[in-house]
């Protein structure tokens, strides 16, 4: 294992050069009070570049990456991430612009942004856009504060709920629940979908919206979603659609046709900027007309060939991000899609759900399949068999990165028994989808001849089996706090 | 396509073992009467080369702080950024794996978390930090939900002048928990303490302070702690982790949350973002804290290892019970910082710190020295600095794009702002370019 930086730290290394200082000491009051001077340790690291580069060099290679292989996390969309996403970027005009740049001085950059709103609402069929929220939860909160300004504007003050089926992103609820609602759950059905007898009796004058995800969390689209639509409605609630899975539907289908009044999308996932070990994403909203007033400001506006900074909407929510979102991620996103057009993005949607189909119908011998229906584009299988043999699910799933793949989503949703959600998007070619299978097949052989082997694992990563509880029991999360 | 690598053939031969014959027997569950007929209306499809002429177009379309001498700041930064970060960064190994939920994999981004955690509690003087919030306004919001959740106030009292755009967003992020927001200014933008000691009350759920404040001044921290102290309030310090090599820490002056926008510490200006929220607090509470936390532990064979921790906060198990909904965050930032915050070290941390605020003082002097330029104020600042002008901030920023500087922010252009060219120092600066920048304020008429 490599060392902790702290623990090559050499008193008077240094991996820097600065210039000389180059104006003169100037002494007439303007200097910082001695108060107000920082008096304890400064506890940074001293350590050459050389020893920086090897750091963090050996720290990389600890790590499973897309480029390293398959990496099947369900709802998360690990595709790959063309490179020269990366390199228009960091183009100058967007990497060192600053975001007090007035609006006249920045065109490009809100032209660009401009487009992308556009492209993102082709996309959707919806007719307003928001690109701040820097994040999937980030979306859902913005979305669902429109909602609540939409119902307050109108003067309708009881509606205090929002109906989430129980098979949600956990980020579903705590959205809502931020946003100042109570939350309620709707139950699943037994094919996955929403049980609707369910959700109709809690459609009432108190009901916000619902938040839905189709296609939803075990890989199904929601069939009966027009009936879902007409219910939330009919009560005078707002229809919220998680887009972690849009996917699935590029060309295929828009939430604006399956009645949804705002959707967030996750480019990160869908339009393959990179993941970062943890973001940063992005998480655009795009709403129906009625929805449009609430959006956070500025609003980015066209008028001839000017771009604006709409900041005078006096209906907004305001802002959720402090300057313009993660725009960075937004370049990256405008560039796939550009590389794409509308072909290009159904070609996306259609190859990804076969490719999910294809991998399901490998492993349906071998793994119960709680939903035995044609997937969009991820699944989820069930280790109840192994589990009756005394291997659970994680342990497959460590035992899946011994054979140089990433495991798949696991114990998500919590309304499958020992779930894995695996998604293996449109970037692989049936060859990896094969090696992939072969190793889930694999792995359900030693379950029956050897589980040993399958519940010592992994064993061939840099790291054995982490004692998850140990961290929790025994807290240190700084080098300088408790050890 | 671009980057679907199956062909048409195996695309037919892999619906031929899934058992279909076409792609649309895979998608019968979507009603007929809502599905596509046509394409959607896109821009057409370009090649990488087009792409990539396209996107330059549009970047030269923006002025710079490369091709424009900076003097902006107001959240964010034109400090130097050494090689090696973007070396490093650009890894496929670090930039396109995911969280780092399966530990046995991912020990290189765990390992980082935990460096960068332990920096930032180094840099703050306080016990705990998690692993990157969206930005510094998201993360002032965070602090205001967490001293929500720990003594069930909703009202909240802001002393001195914080960033306009973080005040918008913890308005719009608190709005759905009614909470109250109010401000306490004296005439040089700096907190009214009298004012501030005469409304807080058992009420109040925390103070806010900026510090530097909006206009680059040191705020009295030490007498806003007090302040708030005397009653249950919670210090929330909103701060420049840049700042802190030299400046007197949120531990020290006994803060209770202290948040920032971690972008000068080696992220680029981006227009605004991917920037990087910093939040850390003291070990009371850490089962408040948003955001992941990446841990100490053991592996199987009993070696030292890092993990995901304190889980149980989270959206993934607590729903709607959870400290945050956050999720995706900055990981990649997280990494950026950490590897500046390294490779700057205890030294150069302190040393750029110094060089900032030297800079910024000679420029200030040299402002001064202008016939109808002054200071805003005379107290102490750090980097930044509000002056006032003989002419229109309005015009000096309009000639000085013309004249290649980026002149800093017109300030009456935000709504109950003081009026003034608000200008940033960073140890990028020159002698050279200051004296050139105050000739060319001596010019504008």
């Amino acid at each position: 294992m490599e060392k902790l930086i702290f623990e090559k730290s050499r008193p008077g290394r240094k991996g820097y050069t600065l210039p000389k200082l180059d104006v003169p000491e100037i002494k007439n009051g303007m200097e910082i009070p001695e108060k107000f001077l920082r008096q304890i340790d400064l506890p940074l690291p001293e350590v050459s570049e050389n020893e920086i580069s090897r750091h963090f060099v050996r720290l990389s290679q600890l790590n499973y990456s897309i480029e390293q292989g398959l990496y099947p996390l369900g709802s998360c969309t690990m595709k790959y991430n063309p490179k020269i996403n990366e390199v228009t970027a960091s183009l100058d005009g967007f990497a060192n612009l600053h975001p007090w740049t007035p609006a006249e001085h920045q065109q490009g950059a809100l032209k660009l942004m401009y487009e992308l709103g556009e492209e993102l609402k082709a996309v959707t069929g919806l007719q307003g856009v928001s690109l701040q929220p820097a994040a999937g939860s980030h979306g859902e909160f913005t979305g669902i504060l429109t909602f609540r300004a939409y119902h307050l504007d109108r003067g309708d003050v009881k509606r205090t709920k929002i109906l989430i089926p129980d098979s949600a992103h956990g980020t579903n609820p705590a959205s809502a629940a931020i946003a100042g609602f109570e939350i309620v759950n709707i139950k699943s059905n037994e094919f996955g979908r929403v049980d609707i007898e369910d959700l109709a009796k809690h459609c009432g004058e108190d009901v916000a919206g619902f938040m839905l995800t189709n296609p939803n969390t075990v890989g199904i689209f929601e069939k009966e979603i027009l009936e879902i639509g007409k219910l939330i409605h009919g009560c005078g609630g707002l229809m919220y659609m998680d887009g972690a899975n849009l996917n699935a539907l590029l060309g295929i289908v828009r939430p604006a046709d399956m009645t949804f009044d705002c959707v967030h999308i996750n480019l990160h996932k869908t339009f393959s900027t990179p993941h970062g070990g943890g973001g940063p994403g992005a998480g655009p909203i795009c709403v129906s007309e009625k929805l449009i007033p609430f959006l956070p400001r500025p609003q980015i506006t066209k008028e001839g060939n000017k771009y604006k900074m709409n900041m005078d909407l006096p209906k907004s929510i305001g802002k959720v991000h402090t300057y313009f979102g993660n725009f960075g991620i937004l370049v990256r996103a405008y560039t796939y899609i550009r590389m794409h057009g509308a072909e290009g993005v159904r070609a996306i949607s259609e190859n990804a759900i076969i490719n999910a189909n294809y991998l399901l119908a490998k492993l349906k011998g071998e793994f119960k399949v709680p939903y035995d229906e044609r997937c969009m584009h991820e699944f989820v299988i069930s280790g109840d068999y192994q589990k009756e043999l005394g291997v659970s699910t994680k342990d497959m799933a460590k035992r899946l990165l011994d054979y140089g793949f990433h495991a798949p989503t696991i114990y998500f949703p919590a309304i499958v028994h020992e779930s894995m959600l695996i998604e293996p998007t449109e970037t692989e070619a049936v060859e990896n989808l094969d090696s992939m299978a072969d190793a889930f097949l694999a792995i359900a052989k030693e379950v029956r001849e050897n589980p040993a082997i399958v519940l010592g694992a992994p064993s061939t990563t840099p790291i054995t089996r982490v004692d998850d509880a140990l961290a929790a029991r025994n807290l240190n999360i700084s080098y300088f706090g408790k050890r | 396509m671009a980057f679907v690598p199956n062909t048409d053939n195996e695309q037919k031969e892999m619906l031929t073992a899934i058992g279909v014959s076409s792609f649309e027997e895979l998608i019968t569950n979507i009603p007929e009467e809502i599905r596509l007929k046509t394409p959607l209306d896109m821009y057409n499809r370009l090649s990488e080369l087009e792409v990539l002429q396209l996107l330059e177009k549009y970047s030269k379309d923006n002025i710079t702080s490369s091709s424009h001498i900076c003097f902006m700041g107001g959240g964010a930064y034109d400090h130097f950024i050494p090689s090696v970060i973007g070396m490093i960064t650009s890894r496929s190994e670090f930039k396109t794996a995911y969280t780092p939920y399966q530990a046995e994999v991912s020990q290189g981004t765990l390992q980082a978390m935990y460096e960068f955690q332990s920096m930032i509690c180094a840099l703050t003087g306080m016990d705990v930090s998690n692993a990157s919030l969206y930005d510094g306004g998201t993360a002032l919001a965070e602090a205001c939900l967490m001293a929500n959740a720990h003594n069930r106030n909703i009202e909240f009292l802001i002393a001195g002048t914080i960033n306009p755009y973080n005040y918008e967003v913890i308005k719009t992020m608190c709005v759905g928990r009614k909470f109250t927001f109010k401000t306490f200014i004296s005439d040089d933008g700096t907190c009214d303490l009298e004012a501030l000691k005469n409304a807080i009350n058992e009420k109040t759920s925390a103070v806010i302070v900026q510090h530097p404040n909006f206009y680059g001044n040191l705020e009295e921290v030490e007498e806003i702690e007090k302040i708030t102290h005397s009653t249950k309030a919670l210090l929330i310090a909103s701060s420049c982790p840049f700042s802190l090599g030299l400046l007197k820490t949120p531990g020290e002056y006994n803060a209770d949350i202290v948040v920032g926008e971690g972008q000068p510490l080696g992220i680029p200006l981006s227009n605004g973002g991917p920037y990087l929220g910093i939040f850390a607090t003291k070990n009371e509470f850490v089962r408040k804290l948003p955001g992941r936390l990446s841990g100490v532990t053991q592996d199987s064979e009993g070696r030292r290892c890092y993990v995901l921790t304190l889980q149980t906060r989270e959206q993934q198990i607590k729903r709607e019970k959870a400290t945050s909904n956050i999720c995706t965050n900055q990981g990649l930032y997280m990494l950026t910082a950490t590897v500046y915050l390294e490779t700057m070290g205890k030294q150069g941390i302190q040393e750029v710190a110094e060089q900032s605020n030297k800079k910024a003082i000679y420029l200030a002097s040299e402002i001064c020295k202008i016939p109808g330029f002054s200071l805003m104020n005379n107290k102490p600042f750090f980097r930044e600095f509000l002056v006032n002008t003989s002419v229109e901030p309005s015009r000096i920023v309009s000639e000085g794009y013309k004249l290649g500087f980026l002149p800093g922010i017109d300030t009456s252009t935000i709504d109950g702002y003081n009026k003034g060219l608000l200008v940033a120092v960073t140890e990028k600066r020159t002698k050279e370019e200051m004296d050139e920048f105050v000739n060319f304020l001596k010019s504008v008429k």
